[in-house]
């Protein structure tokens, strides 16, 4: 193909460009011609195309996701918000942490082992973005049936992906989820989450200020993997008889990255950069046009320079690349040749490949020639919004109207039966099958990880300052009712934070939906945004950003809403914090909050086939309370050991609590055939001495959160009202089911 | 005492080594692997990690590092070396240690808290042990099975050269259960599993791995 300049365009008006298969609708490519006053070159078009996409310009969702701005809470502890590559919040002591979460769910489907492997990749490259060293990462995972044959193709290489690029950077994978479902089996979701810490002086940003300042591009040569993937595969549904889209995914090389983050690290801390950011969805469409937009808007770049591996590409396929493993960043001329030298300490690839200019445009050459001439805004920040149509879908009020109907245990053998059946479903079994392929221990700072309910890491040896981070979804509930269900979520994030003792401080998000062309599922997300904007303003958290992933549907069928919702929280001594089991016998165990008649959504109802009923309403001001009953409790040192309550209710975590330490229980409960497997929010079981029960009764009084004594700990079985379940059968139970299942 | 602790691109365990040696009482001194330099350090730790991506394979191309030059003429000359998994793997492509680390004989990465039988407190990194104690510590690696051939291994055990040994269940198909082994001086030591992960019960399963980084100052102090 010719090369297609801007006076070639300027030349030829007419010419019929291939709009639509890059994924460009007609108004949009009408839109580009008025913006620029003439068609677009083909540089153009792909830039444009792959910055419109669904994928990075959040077209469809920034009028909903508006609120978390609008809504927010006034707090000193945001020091970056939405907007920046990853939001920043100031924990104390001069730390700032950053964190966040990102899909890269469609890769996955195609490419499970890469396209796992470079969601780690990108998000790491986020969080180093912002100026941090990346100190842990977790991935919430969602796939269809466990038993079912796509899920054994895609499940082990998601699962070795993860692994195989975050063990390779060093970072410790302190947690995540592992949940099925049907509606997921062709849409697995691969959410990757990492947080980082700096001190406040050494946040960074994206914007290319300063005119006669260098752009210089870093990292891996570019190469064609990845070339339209996020015009093409984020933004497309996928349809079962369509062509293989695998050229398409990027493939990562965390050798080179760990190289990256360690090369990066060292020239953010003699302050060499400007502005910076990363390569990652869009290439360097996204970086060029991000960086100039974030400054004053000129900027020059030879493109011909750009290091390629494959010296055939063209113009337009290097623009769009998205190879991994690379960053752009503004260099003042003076501190270009200790950047180099950094640089090639480390053997990394470095090239200027152009400079800021004190004009307004984005002008980009090839070998001499005009190719790109484009207000960088119009490209990065002022694409298409639409406010698409949205109606509640007919399923809501038949489902809300069913009622549940499955087995109650009520005798000894029913409930030894449940408990043993709970235990071992693939929900709620034991994931080291999963976790021990992933290093926990790599940095030496993990106090927990999982299967405790929130990751925590230390973050200052000497004060012994730390954060945990906990995610949670649950969609059954959102499908019910998601505007509770994304409030619910937040709830059960905030709680598993708690329950460790840490304070929750920040909300980032990952929300997972079909496509945003069906009125319905627009519902859905608009229905789950309103509902966390508010779950947010409520609790005083704010949201520091999150990440939109729509088009998850085969066909017609779109999975359940799914905003996966990770908080942050801060403790001010990992050292003192509330472990998630007790390690003795001779302990008294209390059960924490309300437990009703909520099977709606449930595990045992999902077992029994069943998804109707009313998901349970949030009520946020107990959720507070209860948080502060755990972080006082934690200062305290009233607890020897506290464990939420969600997915399985109380047999879940009753089931958790023994087998951790191998200590059993002797629980005795009223209204068990409710009491056992109800998922009522906001439920915290925990274990004291009894020199403690006191002290923990006024602080429940006080804090008017229910409490009742449930048992007491030891012995070698989980005893409930009678059922004697040994530990070694509920060990079992819980332990066989993903080795028989994955090998 | 200074104990050097050595950065490969790619090396990933170096801060954590670091700071068991200093947890131990030494001065922990940082070295490049392009250095030349051996900075007067009385000992070197090879951290884990994956040293040039374990590209061709773990440790083939760490070895020929322009420090290592230095490192393997001071550990003939009696210097105190351990080589911790990736590190292990280094000391075998450098031929300090006979045999090889292949693939975990269940083909995934594997990490776990691994109880170990120490079976030679006679090296300079193990004297703080008593011979079969046993120890809790991480092991975290996806090549970690030792192989070695039949004459080898037979050398291996004749002479007591096999430092420690998985206890339980054989977590990776090493040929008799070896984690651990020492050269004939016993100043080379290389082990599979993580003592460095295992100085402090906050962050690791216990602080069983400490006593590697005491072991080596009591080597010296000697």
């Amino acid at each position: 193909m010719a090369l297609d300049t801007v006076a070639i365009a300027q030349a030829n008006p007419d010419t019929t460009q291939p709009f639509a298969e890059l994924g460009l609708k007609g108004d949009e490519y009408a839109r580009i011609k008025e913006i620029l006053g003439r068609r677009p070159t083909s540089s153009e078009l792909a830039m444009y195309s792959v910055m419109w996409s669904e994928h990075c310009s959040y077209k469809s969702s920034k009028v909903h996701l508006k609120q978390f701005g609008e809504k927010a809470v006034k707090t000193d502890a945001l020091l970056v918000g939405i907007g920046e590559n990853a939001g920043v919040v100031d924990v104390g002591q001069g730390y700032a942490v950053t964190f966040k979460i990102e899909s890269h769910n469609h890769p996955s489907f195609i490419e499970p082992y890469q396209g796992a492997a470079t969601g780690i990749g990108g998000i790491v490259r986020d969080i180093l973005t912002m100026g941090a060293r990346p100190i842990a990462v977790m991935d919430p995972l969602r796939f269809g049936p466990a038993d079912a044959a796509d899920t054994r193709r895609v499940l082990p290489g998601i699962i070795a992906g993860v692994g195989g690029y975050g063990n390779c950077l060093g970072l410790p994978n302190i947690g995540g989820e592992v949940v099925f479902d049907e509606t997921y089996i062709g849409n697995p979701l691969v959410n990757a989450l990492c947080v980082g810490v700096m001190k406040h002086s050494d946040i960074k940003l994206a914007k290319a200020a300063g005119a006669g300042n260098l752009v210089v591009l870093y990292g891996a040569k570019t190469g064609g993997d990845g070339i339209g993937g996020v015009s093409v595969l984020a933004s497309e549904t996928f349809d079962a008889t369509g062509p293989a889209k695998r050229p398409a995914v990027q493939v990562g090389d965390p050798f080179v990255e760990k190289v990256l983050i360690e090369c990066s690290l060292e020239i953010f801390s003699e302050d060499l950069v400007v502005g910076i950011q990363d390569l990652g969805g869009a290439g360097l469409s996204c970086a060029t046009s991000e960086l100039a937009s974030g400054g004053s808007g000129g900027m020059k770049v030879e493109l011909d320079r750009v290091p390629l591996r494959d010296a055939t590409l063209s113009p337009e396929e290097i623009l769009m690349s998205e190879s991994q493993e690379r960053m752009c960043a503004i260099v003042e001329p003076k501190n270009i040749d200790r950047f180099l030298e950094i640089c090639k300490k480390w053997d990394v690839t470095v090239t200027v490949i152009g400079e800021v200019t004190d004009g307004e445009r984005l002008e980009i050459t090839w070998h001499g020639e005009l190719i790109v001439d484009v207000p960088p805004r119009t490209v990065a920040h002022e694409g298409p919004v639409y406010n698409r149509p949205l109606a509640k879908p007919e399923y809501v009020d038949r489902v809300n109207a069913e009622k549940i109907s499955v087995p109650r245990p009520e005798t000894a053998a029913q409930i030894k039966e449940t408990v043993l059946k709970l235990a071992a479903t693939p929900n709620l079994a034991d994931k080291s099958w999963v976790t021990s392929q992933y290093d926990r221990y790599v940095q030496g700072n993990t106090i927990q990880s999982q299967p405790d309910d929130s990751g925590m890491v230390r973050i200052d040896e000497k004060t012994n300052l730390g954060v945990a981070i906990a995610t949670d979804a649950n969609a059954n509930w959102s499908y019910l009712n998601p505007y509770e269900g994304a409030k619910l979520a937040l709830a059960e994030a905030a709680r598993n934070i708690a329950t460790a003792g840490a304070k929750p401080l920040a909300v980032t998000n990952c929300l997972n939906f079909g496509s945003p062309e069906d009125p319905g599922v627009m519902w859905q997300f608009a229905e789950s945004v309103r509902g966390l904007a508010d779950g947010c303003l409520e609790m005083g958290l704010p949201v520091t950003g999150g990440n939109v992933s729509f088009y998850n549907q085969t066909g017609a069928v779109a999975i359940l809403p799914t905003p996966v919702i990770g908080v942050l929280g801060v403790i001010d001594d990992v050292r003192t914090r509330t472990p998630m089991s007790f390690d003795r016998a001779g302990l008294e165990l209390y059960l924490l909050g309300d437990t009703a008649d909520d099977l709606a959504g449930s595990e045992w109802a999902y077992m029994h086939g069943q998804r109707g009923g009313k998901a349970p309403i949030a009520d946020l001001q107990r959720e507070m309370r209860l948080i502060d009953l755990l972080v006082v409790g934690r200062t305290s040192q009233i607890f020897t050991a506290a464990h939420d309550l969600s997915q399985g209710g109380l047999s879940a975590t009753l089931t958790e609590m023994v087998l951790r330490h191998n200590i059993g229980a002797v629980i005795d409960i009223e209204n068990v055939g409710t009491t056992l497997i109800s998922e009522s929010p906001g439920r915290v079981v925990v274990a004291v001495t009894p020199e403690k029960a006191a002290a923990l009764k006024n602080l429940a009084n006080k804090q008017q959160i229910t409490i009742t004594k449930i048992g007491t700990t030891g012995g070698t079985s989980l005893i409930i009202n009678g059922a004697d379940i040994s530990l070694t059968e509920l060990r079992k139970a819980h332990t066989e089911t993903f080795s028989k299942l994955f090998g | 005492m200074k104990v050097g602790v050595v950065t490969f691109p790619g090396t990933l365990d170096d801060r954590d080594a670091a700071r068991a040696a200093t947890h131990a009482g030494t001065t922990a001194v940082s070295l490049w692997h392009n250095d030349a330099d051996l900075k007067g350090v009385d000992a070197v730790i090879l951290p884990g990690g994956f040293s040039y991506g374990d590209y061709l394979r773990c440790g083939a191309i760490s070895r020929f590092a322009p420090v290592m030059e230095k490192i393997i003429d001071a550990a003939n000359g009696g210097m105190p070396l351990l080589g911790i998994c990736n590190g292990f793997q280094v000391l075998c492509e450098a031929h300090l240690l006979p045999g090889a680390l292949t693939r975990n004989h269940e083909l995934h990465f594997l990490c776990r808290d691994q109880k170990l039988e120490i079976t030679n407190n006679q090296t300079a990194w193990t004297s703080s042990y008593k011979v079969g104690q046993e120890i809790v510590i991480p092991l975290k690696n996806g090549e970690g099975s030792f192989q070695c051939d039949d004459a080898t291994l037979a050398a291996l055990e004749g002479e007591g050269r096999i430092v420690a040994r998985y206890v339980g269940e054989n977590p990776n198909g090493s040929r008799n259960k070896i984690a651990g082994i020492t050269n004939e001086r016993g100043n080379v030591v290389g082990l599979m599993p993580h003592p460095e992960h295992a100085i402090d019960p906050l962050t690791g399963p216990t602080a069983d791995g400490l006593a590697f980084f005491t072991s080596v100052l009591n080597a010296m102090v000697k």
